[in-house]
């Protein structure tokens, strides 16, 4: 049934156009707009189901590809397909969005058939970026995310929100402006627009180093990575509950996927020169930000700085792998590092964006971050507070859940390339149970902290259903990964094989 | 026929069976909601009372040498693999008596308190938890079951609420994740190293890598598993964890919490690093010292104690250590003597427990000077205490007496005569604390508050627990020579570790 129909342009175009669709319905007064997002996002759901169960884990190939000529002079196709490593990140991206629409339901008064069609538009061109295998495409894609993203902060965002959507959007903006720099030499190198053979341009070092250099300012951007982070806080805590939500779950994936799809097989000596670096920059990141997120006191920054912790180990997993395979030629550990980093970030995909979804329930009641502010919740919200203690465990890496899993393979894998590399990434099993587990007990535990806690209403079934249904996922993935690795697998390792094959 | 029942799949997989048997019970517990008291019991007493079945299928296979094993690939290279050997079967059969036991004094003990579906429900999964730990096949597997079990006994432990319980949970939960980190570190370092090794008796780690890195291993999972098995000085949680209700400080913090902690240094021992290259490494002497230190330390603070579960938790501290110490004296009769502990102080504690609770919950009393007389006033329970705790001191024929032996014949075995001395020291400190209760209790003196003529003993589902607990504490003892006694049972497994009979 699926055969005949080019899933990927209709799970990106599908809430694109459904997007404007709600704008009409509003326009036109042809209903609540909030049932029209809602089904127009579940569809996308149902749709994207048939990538995971169609989906052949015995290659690496580009799979459900599409391939049409679109801009003639450049020799650009319109290129979409997806192996093991995007297929994940586009089924998180619909999952992600139903619950968003859903966890805004009652609580968007202002404009909220905009809202809702920002998030559509947001989710299409997020699976554009995660779909595309041209890179100009690709470009028009990852570009168009700061705009729906820009509105949602701008616009729904608290009262510094102008601050922080100027500071996102030049952070990411000049960081892209690097990648386009590189695209537009190696598209004159290579006279073609392909990521393929992108990835087949024989380049020598000094090359290799600059184009590696450039893609990395993109990428750590959207990581983010230590130091250009700081623009990531600052977001959190102006975005909605939503926009929080998506940011932490998908967009940062975005940065780390860029590192997979381009900078690692594009450059592969430069990225193997240059391991060390990141990995220090992500031992930096999870190390370093884990006591900043220590000192937080709004909970929407420590999630922040926890989420740039974690995806430190994104990042270290992935170059951890260079670094194994130079000092013991350990192809197996290599894979396995790369592995872990993307469990890590499907798992902080559904992990923090959780949080997000906790605090939000929060923030509706009492209208405040600040985590002096709570006390107690436990008492007042008992069947939500059980959910969030979860997520919080979750969060830091407790066995069980999928936060494990990644941490786990990520830390196995840097011991085979250095102790001291684990030692320091070991150091966030207690740091991040540390700020995580301290957050929880000011706020959940203890004794009803002021009136307002004693006044709060247990979560309704509509918030609940939502923390319960992403629960789902951190808890199979934590007890059984392997269907998911499964299909990571054989993309990683052809990855690998990339890696290890020098262009010099 | 046997033959085909060796290989059949369901067969091999008991070990998850088991685990699952109490798991599942747990999670319908869990979902069934307060009210439905009646459909919890009988959950409850049937996933109990069915597990006992499947150990009891278990223990006599294991005996025949069957093989039971249940793999399922987790992540490359590793897997979740159950395994169940003669050593598991110890703490196994051991936690699945003693759970259908604590659930009918559970029962009793919190009849009309709220909360007892999330009670029930987490007491359920910590003894699968508990079970996991007793047949996880290799160390990621037992990391898995191991971190469960703080997990599910943190709501126990904090289950009244109260900002004591609460405190207390904080600091369980910080030294057992603290603990977990620590011994994860640890794991995954052996995982870079050596892959995915299976528990082998003899160990399976390469004993030509760099010492200071293998004693650095070593140590990191020693804390690891030291944490729960409470040595000093990672003890700290376990005596501020006796907030907890009765039967919660009874099973698990008595049981199966410090037992699994105990029950990882066997492994640790035994299976993982192995006891020749444990003893190259000089691991032995620090694991007896430490050990040595628990048990003297432990009894030193219960005698300050003056409150009747606090005193017991000291005591915990002190006797769990004799199965450290039993391996860390490396000699065969010491191993029997410290793997025979596992099961005997379980059962001699756990009745100590049953007692206090039944003290407390028939006449609220929690403290040692407060139980003047009791022993005419609740004759059974106070019988119980004194056999238990005679049995800790070691007098013949209770179980401990059997340990003590054991250890002390295996210290002289090996010529650590020392041994003989922590043992004398050990057996008159715990005479010292637990003397001055049994005399109080029995003989009264003068200016004690009468009580009253007349017994008012604790209701029979807290009775018949305590009482049935004291038996098996007595009949370990004496039927120590019968097959599948413990003591049997841990000559048995002597026999595998060692090769030979001792």
């Amino acid at each position: 049934m699926f055969e005949s129909l080019p899933l990927l342009s209709v799970l990106i175009w599908l809430p694109i156009l459904g997007g404007a669709a709600v704008l009409a319905v509003d326009r036109l007064g042809l209903g609540d707009v909030r049932w029209w997002a809602l089904g127009i996002s579940v569809l996308t759901f149902l749709l994207s189901v048939p990538l995971w169960m169609g989906f052949d884990t015995t290659t690496a190939d580009m799979q459900f590809v599409e391939r049409v000529p679109w801009i003639q002079a450049l020799g650009a196709y319109y290129h979409l397909g997806i192996d093991g490593i995007s297929m994940p990140m586009i089924l998180l991206t619909t999952f992600m969005t139903v619950l968003v629409v859903v966890a805004g339901w009652v609580v968007i008064q202002y404009r909220p058939a905009q809202y809702f069609a920002a998030f559509l538009f947001l989710e299409g061109i997020t699976i554009g970026v995660f779909a595309a295998l041209d890179v100009i495409l690709f470009y028009v894609f990852w570009e168009a995310l700061l705009i729906p993203m820009f509105i949602i902060i701008g616009i729904w965002g608290g009262p510094n929100r102008v601050y922080a959507t100027i500071k996102f959007f030049l952070y990411t903006f000049l960081g892209s402006v690097f990648m386009l720099v590189a695209f537009i030499y190696m598209y004159i190198q290579a006279g073609s627009t392909e990521v393929a053979d992108f990835h087949g341009l024989p380049l020598d070092m000094t090359e290799q180093m600059l184009i590696f250099l450039a893609l990395l300012l993109a990428f750590a951007v959207k990581v983010p990575m230590w130091p250009v982070h700081t623009w990531l806080p600052d977001a959190h805590v102006e975005a909605p509950t939503g926009g929080s939500v998506i940011l932490a779950a998908i967009l940062l994936k975005l940065g780390a996927y860029g590192f997979l799809r381009f900078s690692m097989p594009i450059a592969p000596d430069a990225s193997a020169e240059l391991a060390w670096l990141i990995a220090v920059l992500s031992l930096i990141a999870i190390a370093y930000i884990g006591f900043v997120a220590l000192a937080q006191s709004d909970m929407k920054k420590l999630i922040a700085y926890s989420s740039i912790a974690h995806m430190g180990f994104a990042t270290l997993g992935f170059f951890i792998g260079f670094l194994i395979y130079v000092s013991t030629g350990d192809v197996q550990g290599a894979a396995f590092g790369i592995q872990g980093g993307i469990v890590q970030m499907i798992s902080h995909g559904f992990i923090s964006g959780a949080l997000f979804l906790c605090v939000g329930v929060l923030y509706d009641r009492m209208h405040s971050r600040n985590i002096a502010d709570y006390g107690g919740v436990i008492n007042t919200m008992p069947k939500f507070a059980a959910l969030m203690v979860f997520f919080a465990m979750a969060n830091a890496g407790l066995p069980g859940t999928s936060g494990f899993v990644g941490e786990f393979m990520v830390i196995l894998a840097s011991f085979k390339a250095n102790f001291w590399v684990a030692a320091i990434a070991g150091l966030t099993l207690i740091l991040g149970a540390a700020y995580t587990l301290w957050l929880v007990k000011r706020v959940i535990f203890g004794e009803v902290a002021n009136d307002n806690v004693a006044k709060l209403q247990e979560a309704n079934p509509r918030e609940l259903w939502v923390l319960g249904i992403v629960a789902a996922p951190v808890l199979i993935l934590g007890v059984w990964p392997a269907p998911l690795i499964e299909v990571i697998a054989p993309s990683v390792e052809n990855l690998v094989e990339q890696m290890m094959t020098s262009k010099l | 026929m046997m033959e085909a029942l060796q290989d059949h799949p369901v067969w091999m997989a008991m070990p998850a069976w088991m685990v699952l048997s109490s798991l599942v019970a747990g999670l319908l517990i869990l979902v069934l909601g307060e009210p439905y008291q009646r459909t919890r019991v009988v959950i409850n007493l049937g996933a109990a009372v069915l597990k006992l079945v499947l150990v009891g299928f278990m223990l006599w296979g294991v005996g025949q040498g069957h093989d039971f094993e249940f793999r399922l690939p987790l992540l490359p290279g590793i897997d979740l693999y159950l395994h169940a050997d003669s050593l598991s079967m110890l703490l196994a059969t051991l936690s699945a008596i003693l759970w259908l036991i604590t659930t009918v004094y559970a029962i009793g003990y919190l009849e009309q308190s709220p909360n007892r579906c999330r009670f029930f429900g987490f007491f359920s999964l910590c003894v699968a938890a508990t079970m996991g730990v007793s047949v996880a096949g290799n160390l990621f597997t037992f990391f898995l079951f191991y971190e469960l079990l703080t997990l599910t006994t943190w709501p126990l432990v904090v289950h009244r609420g109260v900002s004591v319980a609460l405190r207390a949970g904080k600091r369980y939960l910080a030294y057992t994740l603290g603990g977990g980190g620590i011994f994860l570190f640890g794991i995954i370092a052996l995982y870079a190293l050596m892959g995915d090794q299976v528990f082998t008796p003899g160990g399976f780690v390469d004993p030509d890598l760099p010492p200071a890195l293998l004693i650095g291993i070593f140590l990191l999972l020693l804390v690891g598993v030291g944490v729960k098995a409470a040595m000093v000085p990672l003890h700290g949680w376990l005596p501020q964890a006796m907030v907890a209700p009765a039967p919660v400080s009874a099973l698990l913090h008595a049981v199966a919490v410090v037992k699994a902690g105990a029950f990882g240094i066997v492994r640790l021992v035994y299976d993982v690093y192995g006891l020749d290259l444990v003893a190259t490494l000089g691991m032995n002497h620090v694991l007896a010292i430490a050990a040595a230190i628990t048990i003297v330390w432990g009894s030193l603070r219960a005698l300050q104690a003056s409150d009747i579960k606090q005193r017991l938790a000291f005591s915990t501290v002190s006797q769990v250590s004799y199965i450290a110490l039993g391996v860390g004296i490396g000699s065969p009769m010491a191993t029997i003597g410290g793997l025979v502990h596992l099961v005997h102080q379980g059962l001699m504690k756990i009745t100590l427990f049953f007692c206090a609770g039944n003290l407390a919950e028939t006449h609220g009393i929690k403290r040692v000077d407060q139980v003047d007389g009791m022993g005419r006033t609740m004759p059974w329970t106070m019988a119980a205490f004194t056999l238990a705790a005679l049995g800790m001191i070691g007098v013949p024929p209770i179980a401990g007496f059997v340990s003590k032996w054991y250890l002390g014949l295996g210290g002289v075995e090996n010529g650590q005569y020392w041994v003989l001395g922590v043992l004398v020291a050990s057996t008159l400190l715990n005479a010292a604390y637990f003397l001055p209760v049994l005399r109080r209790a029995w003989f009264p003196r003068a200016d004690a508050p009468d009580r009253g003529p007349g017994i008012h003993e604790a209701p029979l589902s807290l009775l018949i627990p305590t009482v049935a607990t004291a038996t098996f504490a007595l009949g370990a003892g004496i039927l120590a020579g019968m097959p599948f006694s413990p003591l049997q049972w841990a000559q048995f497994i002597g026999e595998q570790i060692y090769g030979v009979a001792p």
